[in-house]
């Protein structure tokens, strides 16, 4: 698999690559998804950078989901899906021996486009969901995760006195947030999110934005948004997709007023179809 | 047109709510029919129900060994029946290759449409000579210091008549749980995966938790089943009104006491305990649903606070 990486053709990466000395949390190299026969993505290099939030965009069914689903590994989950090419992760393939999904997927958390808490639990016991599969059993430690990560997703002061409630009781907007709140009990080291805000409000999206922008001095971010404000408001890097391709890769503001491919200037200025 | 739209509503609304009345409205012609027709012995109070001498000669009835026997051998039906149930159910939702999926269930819903007596033909000819001579045995010499596996050996008994039991409601809960737990949106399981979980944590954790009304649904739906089998039960119990501790020994039960004795039932106040019987089987199956639903919701909130599932 490493080979690969460096066989690769070098004025192909460096036009996909913003070119900086930044750290890089998590590197794509050659990824090909497919769902049984049909092939989703095509050849995906992308280069996440450590405590920056990148954002992906690109028209519905171009395969954003798809990209960041592969690099939890939960794509694998779908049947008959398949994959190749390599996900690094600190310099490690997350595809190869010495990494099982259940790490892969305990370090690189992920939130939805529709909120899912666990309807059955309590808010509180949604929160250390993660642990407890962790195998942490510590009930003060865990009181003490709670408040941490509800008050880190600005979450804690509405909720504080029922914590016994279901975690369905709330509104879409704190659901979310709680969904935030239960990825980051067990602190991974890149958040993904899928179109987080799509099923929000203005108010509660702004709310989550603020959220995602105050994250990134811990975490590594990865956003699917089919909002290109969204992207230009809260990104440092944007990819555009394109028919499972990943046409550019740039620093947001490049990518947003110089773009280097006609089709990213189409899409962005809206001119698409 | 809008009153036209809202009157056709009304109208829907008010056909649903008279289906959902009729059935209150059933079986409260079903209690009133059995009260009616059991004021005979009625009269005679309690000790239908706590006496343990069944003499239709004498005129004595008490039930006591048959509702003993309904309910071990429901409660046997519910200990095998369940936890395979929910692996038919779990393997069929979350684990079999799709290839497998739909001929499995397919057989799994022929199986509860069989009738019961067959069921009971096997039991007896089949299941019956197999436990006698090569696993009553056996039980009785490996653990036969408990009680409940101790006395002479017949075939039939209350044992039998409990596993027998237990396969009729396995097809049955199966289905409906796997339909619970093939109605948990993807979403539950991915939030599960995202966390780290593997298969069978993600089953536990999200799948059963959230589809357990379902699941508690069909597991009310099999003691039903079981408490108030007939053919199958009297085939097998043994029919002799006793209380036994040993499982192996023959019993009787609500059921197959109405069912083999209404034939014989001349006289009027043996008829009218027959139907007081079937007033104590309704009665009880009742009140155990009400005492499990009950108990299960407490369960629940005080797992809720601790723990998932
Ligand atoms: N479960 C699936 N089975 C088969 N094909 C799928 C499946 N999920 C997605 N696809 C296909 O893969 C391609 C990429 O899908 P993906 O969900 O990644 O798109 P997307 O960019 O996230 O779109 P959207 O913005 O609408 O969410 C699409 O053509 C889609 O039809
Ligand atoms: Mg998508």
């Amino acid at each position: 698999m490493l080979e690969s990486v460096t066989s690769l053709d070098v004025e192909e990466r460096q036009r996909l690559e913003p070119h900086d000395a930044l750290e890089t949390k998590m590197e794509v190299v050659g990824l090909d998804a497919w769902y049984s026969t049909k092939q989703a993505l095509v050849d995906v290099n992308l280069n996440v950078r450590s405590n920056k939030v990148t954002a992906i965009i690109g028209p519905s069914g171009c395969g954003k989901s798809t990209l960041i689903r592969c690099l939890n590994r939960m794509h694998e989950l779908v049947p008959g899906s398949r994959v190749t090419g390599s996900v690094l992760l600190d310099g490690k393939n997350i595809y190869g021996s010495d990494l099982d999904a259940v790490d892969v997927r305990r370090r690189v958390g992920m939130v939805f486009q529709k909120p899912n808490p666990f309807p059955n639990m309590s808010i509180a016991d949604n929160v250390t969901a993660g642990l407890k599969l962790a195998g942490v059993k510590d009930e003060s430690s865990m009181k003490e995760v709670e408040r941490r990560t509800l008050e880190r997703v600005g979450l804690w002061d509405e909720v504080k006195d029922d914590l016994k409630r279901s975690g369905a009781s709330l509104s879409g907007g704190q659901q979310q947030r709680l969904c935030i709140a239960r990825a980051l009990a067990i602190e991974p080291e890149v958040l993904l999110m899928d179109e987080p805000c799509s099923a929000l409000d203005p108010t509660a999206t702004a709310k989550i934005e603020q959220l995602i922008t105050s994250l990134k001095q811990t975490y590594t971010v990865v956003i699917v948004t089919h909002n290109m404000q969204q992207a230009a408001r809260i990104a440092d890097y944007t990819a555009f997709m394109y028919l499972g391709k990943l046409i550019e890769y740039d620093e947001t503001t490049t990518l947003f007023e110089n773009p280097r491919q006609e089709l990213t200037e189409r899409y962005i200025t809206g001119k698409f179809g | 047109m809008k009153r036209r739209r809202s009157g056709a509503d009304t109208a829907f609304k008010s056909m649903t709510l008279i289906f959902a009345s009729s059935a209150v409205v059933l079986s409260l012609i079903y209690f009133f029919e059995l009260y009616y027709g059991s004021t005979l012995t009625l009269k005679s109070g309690i000790s239908f129900v706590t006496g343990s001498t069944w003499d239709p000669n004498n005129q004595v009835f008490g039930v006591l060994p048959m509702l003993y026997g309904s309910l071990v051998t429901s409660a046997i039906a519910l200990i095998i029946g369940v936890p395979i149930s929910l692996g038919v159910a779990i393997f069929l939702s979350e684990i079999s290759p799709q290839v497998l999926r739909s001929p499995i269930s397919f057989v799994v819903e022929m199986l509860a449409a069989v009738p019961s007596v067959i069921y009971g033909l096997w039991g007896l000819f089949v299941l019956a000579p197999i436990l006698r001579t090569n696993v009553y045995p056996i039980l009785e010499s490996r653990l036969g210091f408990l009680p409940i596996f101790q006395g002479t050996i017949y075939g039939v008994s209350v044992l039998t008549a409990g596993i027998v039991l237990a396969i009729m409601i396995i097809p049955m809960v199966a289905s409906i749980s796997r339909d619970a737990l093939l109605a948990v949106p993807d979403s539950q399981r991915e939030a599960a995966y995202a966390l780290g979980a593997t298969r069978s944590e993600v089953i536990r954790m999200s799948v059963l938790s959230y589809a357990r009304s379902g699941v508690f649904a069909s597991i009310f739906l099999g003691f039903g089943r079981a408490f108030g089998e007939t053919m199958a039960v009297t085939m097998l119990i043994g029919n002799t009104p006793l209380i036994s501790a040993s499982l192996l020994s023959p019993g009787y039960s609500l059921a197959a006491l109405v069912a083999s004795e209404f034939t014989e039932a001349t006289t009027q106040v043996y008829i009218s305990a027959l139907i007081e019987a079937g007033l104590v089987l309704l009665v009880v199956s009742f009140i155990a649903n009400v005492v499990a639903r009950l108990l299960i919701r407490r369960l629940i909130r005080s797992r809720e606070a601790a723990s998932y599932l």
